[in-house]
């Protein structure tokens, strides 16, 4: 059941989009995440999904795995379209009635947004390895070096998280088993019984973690690891034209939001 | 010639602790050698292995690889560099995600250049017979084979000293003969110094010398079979001693004339039948 979370979830691939170097990915999230935000009327929401869409077919990333990684937030989602709905003013769809056609159309509106913002970030990590991720990161946030910003500690200790998801993961597997086998409950009972019950896998969980950071520095320290001063790479990132013309068009793509916004207000 | 490794009077205590950890090692291991280190737990052994590359300075004495003291900080990346070490864990070794970037993380972080990153991953990842597996996850490999995956990452320094901390103390059978066959192969093809610390005594039969540690003193230090033929001292240890061993041992006491101290199975019952045949004749 644990093996389900797809947080950090990779899929591998040789596609366009998987090939475009880390660097360019990260800044067309933020990119698109700006342009999200300035989507105004429906054309504007239209447009991004388009663009989301065009972006899915060309990573051949299927939109079920999409869905999954929605699916945990729908509880959000659906809040914000209920409060939307309820607390927008304009004309009643019927005399009298408290929710309006605007609150309607606000609610698909932000819950359009929500799936789109989610997607988006997401087609990030479903084509990037995570350890591109990290470089990709460190890389663009060099410059912040001169400001005493730990960018290189911060990398490594991203990337190490997601090493030990799957280890910490199979270990908590293997410790609800053992005790499960001691006559342990963690399915029934009221929430607070339930909270309760998972104290003793948090114990050991964390005992074992620490254990474990312990033993990885003294790995990583006689494997000659003594930060990131003078480090090289064995693979170097580098920017193709496929990168720029990926930029521009998102350059483009993000004047056109704006563009629509302002002919909208 | 110098010995590539010296232990003069070495003392240690962990913080914390009352009991001294070593008391008084002195050692000299030469360059080429395959040394298994034997001792139960607590006896010293992973101590002894961790002041091989100043993961641990000693608090009197001094250690000494190829004549560069650990204790000097400003040569610590140069011990380290010449002294690889493979823990018993080989989950809490591994630092990436695919295994290659595992085994580039060592001369990544010596500053070499990416091309030569390249060739030495390649280089390591055949010579341990795990290239095939350069683009998997590692928690996804079996035991034996992350074990050697971490085997890589150390070569892809080229030291010339491997330390091996218990590495199959976490293996299944399988697991452990992959492990111990890759340690042999490193030191006898390619020359390195392998010092090898387990508590399986079945695994130092080949070795070319074996030390016995002993509440942090050396108890014992020979080739494998003067060793193994103080029964009584490894008895006191706690240790078990090869059947082959307690076996001839046993046909001695019975009248059985042998000559030599075969350690492995096989050169053992061939000695045990050319003793039978030589009695049937008379």
């Amino acid at each position: 059941m644990l093996k389900d979370i797809t947080l950090g979830q990779y899929f591998p691939g040789d596609t366009v989009v998987h090939r475009l170097d880390p660097r360019t990915k990260i800044l067309l999230v933020v990119v698109y995440i700006v342009a999200l935000f300035q989507a105004e009327g429906w054309i504007g929401y239209a447009l991004v999904t388009l663009v989301t869409l065009l972006c899915t077919a060309l990573s051949r990333i299927r939109l079920r795995s999409m869905f999954k990684g929605v699916r945990p937030m729908l509880f959000i989602i659906a809040l914000t379209a209920l409060l939307n709905i309820f607390y927008t003013t304009g004309t009643p769809i019927r005399p009298g009635w408290i929710v309006t056609w605007e609150g309607l159309a606000r609610a698909v509106q932000m819950m359009l947004r929500i799936v789109l913002l989610i997607s988006g970030t997401f087609l990030l990590t479903y084509t990037t390895s995570p350890i591109a991720l990290t470089d990709g990161l460190e890389l663009l946030l060099n410059p912040l070096k001169k400001l005493r910003v730990p960018v290189h500690e911060m990398t490594i200790m991203m990337s190490m998280a997601l090493r030990f998801i799957p280890t910490l993961i199979s270990e908590t597997d293997k410790i609800m088993s053992a005790q499960k086998a001691r006559g342990a409950d963690f399915e029934t009972g009221s929430l607070t019984r339930r909270a309760k019950a998972l104290l003793p896998i948090l114990v050991p969980l964390f005992v074992s973690a620490f254990k474990r950071a312990d033993e990885l520095a003294v790995a990583m320290e006689s494997r000659c690891y003594h930060g990131g001063e003078g480090r090289t790479r064995m693979k170097q990132l580098r920017m193709e034209r496929r990168d720029c013309i990926a930029l521009i068009l998102g350059g483009i793509f993000l004047a056109l939001m704006i563009a629509l916004k302002s002919l909208c207000l | 010639m110098e010995p590539i490794i010296r232990f003069e009077n070495v003392h240690y205590t962990y913080p914390g602790d009352e009991l001294e950890s070593l008391c008084g090692v002195s050692l000299a291991i030469e360059k080429g050698s395959f040394v298994a280190v034997l001792g139960h737990n607590g006896s010293g052994k992973s101590t002894l292995a961790k002041h091989m590359n100043a993961i641990l300075v000693p608090d009197e004495g001094r250690v000494l690889i190829e004549g560069v003291d650990t204790a000097d900080e400003e040569r610590l990346l140069d011990v380290r560099r010449r002294v690889g070490m493979v823990f018993q864990n080989p989950d809490n070794q591994i630092v990436a995600n695919v295994v290659e970037d595992d085994v580039a993380f060592a001369p990544e972080n010596l500053g070499v250049e990416p091309a030569e990153i390249r060739r030495r991953v390649d280089a390591s990842l055949r010579l341990v017979g795990m290239y095939d597996f350069r683009m998997h996850a590692p928690h996804l490999l079996s035991g034996g084979q992350k074990q050697r995956v971490a085997i890589a990452g150390v070569i892809a320094m080229q030291p010339e000293i491997i330390v091996l901390d218990e590495p199959t103390a976490m293996l299944d059978p399988q697991g452990r003969h992959e492990v111990v066959s890759t340690a042999f192969s490193l030191c006898r093809a390619r020359g390195m110094t392998v010092v090898y610390i387990t508590h399986h005594m079945d695994e130092c039969i080949d070795a070319d010398r074996l030390i016995v540690m002993s509440n942090g003193r050396v108890a014992a230090d020979g080739t494998p079979a003067e060793v193994f033929a103080n029964t009584a001292l490894m008895e006191r240890e706690g240790l078990d001693v090869p059947e082959t061993v307690r076996l001839l041992q046993e046909l001695r006491a019975a009248g059985v004339r042998l000559e030599g101290e075969p350690l492995a199975v096989e050169p053992c019952a061939e000695l045990i039948a050319q003793a039978l045949l030589k009695r049937s004749r008379k």
